[in-house]
């Protein structure tokens, strides 16, 4: 969400043009297994850009580290080895895909500048645990940050824009930023922490308008051991229900998150809404799509939405690509890519639609 | 005769110079604007006693035009020492002493971005409320009247996230003379004052204060407003602990005020080095000390009066610009 | 409906929530007694009282709650009171604290 006035619309964080050492996720894959694809092939098809996606390359501990259980010293550690992998290619730049690496390596960077002695024990337990030795990259980003840079590249190669084809008026999006994208260093973020840019800018670049809503700056309540615990979780998806619900009578087309969890809270607890209250916070009975950012640069680019992954979406995808005017085979929708019946998932509360909709004719 | 430039004229500028008058001496005010008067331009009236801040101007004003005292307005200072002036044209003022009586700067309410001002229509200054008082227009962006108000105290002062770590000092007494406006003029309105603690330092500030509260009914809520969204309905959305019941609280207000805080003028830095000065941390200038000397600078021949110090309230500021005056006929007959 | 046993439930907010509270009964009891608005939150009362000493009972933590419209559970609250009187002695703003549970007690006896 942009704001006009707003004393940050000056300020532009660093974000490199090319050459990338690739950061993946632990979990995004399960989540939304086409996203980090997409962004790669993005970036390399449409963009012809230089991204290195490293087999070696590990977990940052990030869920290890918030859930309690890995210690910082071995956090910095596993940190700079990715540092070292990132030398090992001949790049300088990195961007990770995922919003708590990108505060656990934002944060660890400030420490070893705040604090050098930390650096340097971390050189010295990398050395010990493996002779390898790294710098610091020049440019730290969110893969968000990436796709954000190259937002105008992208509109211009755009099949389908975040429009509603059947009205004309622009698409109403909710863009939700993952808590440690720029609440721990808003400098670290496009636009701050309190009115980030990174996703309205890609949002009002192709064509729709953000949203702003009284709890847009809350989290999603994802939280790691907050959730972890099944005990606790009343309390992590009271989160979600307290922005959905005040997010509702904006009448949103979708809601686009740049963080692995908020993405999948934000899809997943609706399901979870609408089967214990019985509450949608959609149009005609469903819920409200969420998307991946890597998902709206796809579709904006004319990729198959199959081919993104978005047949693994908690919520039905499908009325908001009838809205955009994309041309999707519903019978292809679990076939996998081999062709091969993935498996259905069973009805659910969240996805119950009236028969009048565009989406069950179609069906 | 002696000749003393008086750097600013606003209301610690002007009561310097007429005091110099009386003491023989050649005051010269120098005021960047257009016009004698500083902040209390702009003020509707003054706490606690609701005195029109036009009345003190007038006062003031005319009395500098009968003692004919010499004033250049639109003229803006680039830097100085204790035996001369340079404007920012170039121009050179030759002089005996100087004093600095320059204010302060208000906190501009943009840079707490979580609070909206600038982005969401029915956040407002109390700068804003002095103003629509003046006019004698106060309403809703949309004209309509509200029917609950907000007050923030504290925006810009004690708070180290914008670098102002000091105390306001008026905001507090400004925020329950406003709460007591808006009470008068919307008898049914619900008026909340959102407090760190009330400071109430001055003659018949807590007694207004008690008025506010037992007369008025204004709700006093110990907590910091962290964060104001606009609601589906155009309403300010706001988020505190009620840190006396130890529950967060929250609701929808259809205006809020932003109490905003004085802090040192930026130029303070630039002044200070042309002329060997000292500033405090807050970067507001620093006297000599703070009891026998308090209106000397460290440079012998440059004095202050009024907010340039510190943040004071014009009864103060009128004060201290008496007692300025006197250290300068002491310097000069010495 | 909630054929799915999660194993949890949302929770609910803990926030004091303005626009959902009712402050006619909080109205009707600080114009009987306005006084009470002057409470400076202190907490001398709660500090000599005697049934404070021993049991949770915080009275100035529950009528400033009842004046935020948080009204549920403030009878029984006051029923703990023993009215012996010391904090209308020390209450430095002359706050009728005694009146107060009685009137407290006489408006939210329905809460």
């Amino acid at each position: 969400m942009r704001a006009k006035g707003n004393s940050w619309n000056e300020y532009q964080k660093f974000i490199a043009d090319d050459d990338y050492y690739y950061g993946r996720s632990c979990i995004r894959q399960n989540f939304f297994p086409g996203s980090e694809k997409a962004f790669l092939d993005i970036m390399h098809n449409d963009l012809g850009k230089n991204f290195f996606d490293d087999p070696k390359h590990s977990s940052c501990t990030g869920i290890g580290y918030h859930s309690d259980v890995v210690p910082l010293e071995t956090t910095m550690t596993v940190v700079a080895r990715q540092f070292s992998l990132m030398n090992e290619s001949g790049l300088e730049n990195f961007t990770t895909s995922c919003i708590t690496s990108f505060g656990i390596y934002t944060e660890i960077l400030e420490t070893w500048k705040e604090f050098p002695e930390t650096e340097e024990k971390t050189r010295e337990n990398l050395y010990k645990a493996t002779g390898r030795e790294f710098t610091i990259p020049k440019c730290m980003a969110h893969t968000s940050d990436v796709m954000y840079h190259f937002r105008r590249e992208i509109g211009e190669r755009a099949k389908h824009r975040l429009i509603n084809v059947q009205t004309g008026e622009p698409l109403k999006v909710v863009d939700h930023i993952g808590c440690h994208y720029a609440k721990i260093f808003p400098k670290a973020g496009v636009g701050g922490s309190e009115f980030p840019y990174v996703l309205a800018g890609m949002v009002e670049e192709w064509g729709g308008e953000c949203v702003d809503y009284p709890e847009r700056r809350h989290c999603c309540g994802f939280g790691f051991r907050n959730y972890l615990v099944q005990a606790n979780r009343g309390y992590s998806i009271a989160n979600s229900h307290k922005k959905l619900e005040s997010m509702a009578p904006y009448k949103p087309d979708f809601i686009v998150a740049n963080c692995p969890g908020c993405s999948m809270f934000l899809d997943r607890w609706q399901y979870t809404i609408a089967e214990m209250e019985g509450t949608t916070y959609g149009e005609n009975g469903h819920g409200i799509p969420v998307l991946t950012y890597e998902e709206m640069a796809g579709l904006v680019l004319g990729y198959d939405p199959w081919a993104l992954g978005m047949q693994m979406h908690q919520v039905n995808v499908e009325p908001l690509l009838d809205k955009m005017g994309i041309d999707y085979d519903p019978a292809a929708k679990y076939l996998g890519k081999n062709g091969k019946y993935i498996g259905k998932p069973a009805s659910a509360v969240v996805n119950c639609a009236p028969i009048d909709t565009i989406y069950d004719m179609k069906q | 005769m002696k000749r003393v430039i008086i750097i600013g004229g606003g209301v610690a500028g002007m009561q310097t110079a007429l005091h110099l008058r009386t003491q023989g001496i050649e005051p010269l005010i120098i005021e960047k604007e257009a016009e004698l008067g500083g902040k209390l331009r702009g003020w509707h009236v003054l706490f606690p006693s609701f005195t029109p801040a036009d009345e003190i101007l007038t006062a003031l004003r005319s009395r500098i035009k009968q003692q004919n005292i010499g004033v250049r307005t639109s003229t803006e200072v680039k830097s100085f020492t204790s035996r001369s002036v340079t404007l920012s044209t170039g121009e050179t003022l030759a002089c005996d002493s100087v004093v600095m009586s320059t204010g302060f700067t208000l906190f501009d309410a943009r840079l707490k971005e979580e609070y909206g001002y600038g982005i969401y229509d029915n956040v407002y200054t109390s700068v804003d409320i002095e103003r629509m008082l003046n006019e004698g227009k106060v309403a809703m962006k949309d004209g309509s009247r509200p029917k609950r108000i907000a007050f923030l105290h504290c925006v810009g002062s004690r708070d180290e996230k914008v670098g102002q770590h000091h105390c306001s000092k008026v905001c507090c007494i400004t925020g329950v003379k406003q709460a007591m406006e808006m009470k008068k003029l919307f008898p049914d309105a619900d008026v909340f004052n959102f407090y760190m603690d009330i400071r109430m330092f001055g003659p018949g500030y807590e007694e207004m204060y008690r008025e506010a509260q037992i007369k008025y009914n204004i709700h006093f809520v110990r907590g910091r407003i962290s964060e104001a969204g606009e609601t589906f309905e155009g309403r300010i959305q706001i988020k505190a602990e009620d840190t006396l019941t130890g529950r967060p609280l929250r609701m929808s207000v259809d205006m809020l005020v932003l109490l905003v805080g004085m802090r040192a003028n930026d130029d303070n830095a630039s002044l200070a080095a042309g002329a060997h000065l000292l500033q405090s941390p807050s970067g507001f200038m620093q006297p000599r000390d703070l009891f026998l000397n308090n209106m000397k600078s460290n440079t012998e021949g440059i004095f202050y009066a009024g907010a340039v110090t510190s943040p004071k309230n014009i009864g103060e500021t009128l004060n201290e610009a008496c007692t300025a005056a006197d250290a300068v006929a002491n310097y000069l007959s010495e | 409906m909630a054929a799915i046993n999660f194993g949890f439930s949302i929770s609910k907010p803990r926030a004091i929530n303005m626009d959902l509270n009712n402050l006619n009964k909080s109205d009707e009891i600080l114009h009987e007694m306005p006084e009470l608005q002057s409470c400076i939150g202190c907490g001398a009362c709660t500090a000599v009282c005697t049934a404070g000493n021993l049991t949770e009972f915080n009275f100035r933590r529950v009528h400033t709650l009842v004046r935020r419209g948080e009204y549920q559970g403030a009878y029984e609250e006051m029923n703990k009171c023993m009215l012996c009187g010391k904090c209308r002695l020390v209450c430095p703003r002359g706050i009728n604290t005694r009146g107060v549970v009685m009137l407290l007690k006489r408006k939210l006896g329905d809460f």
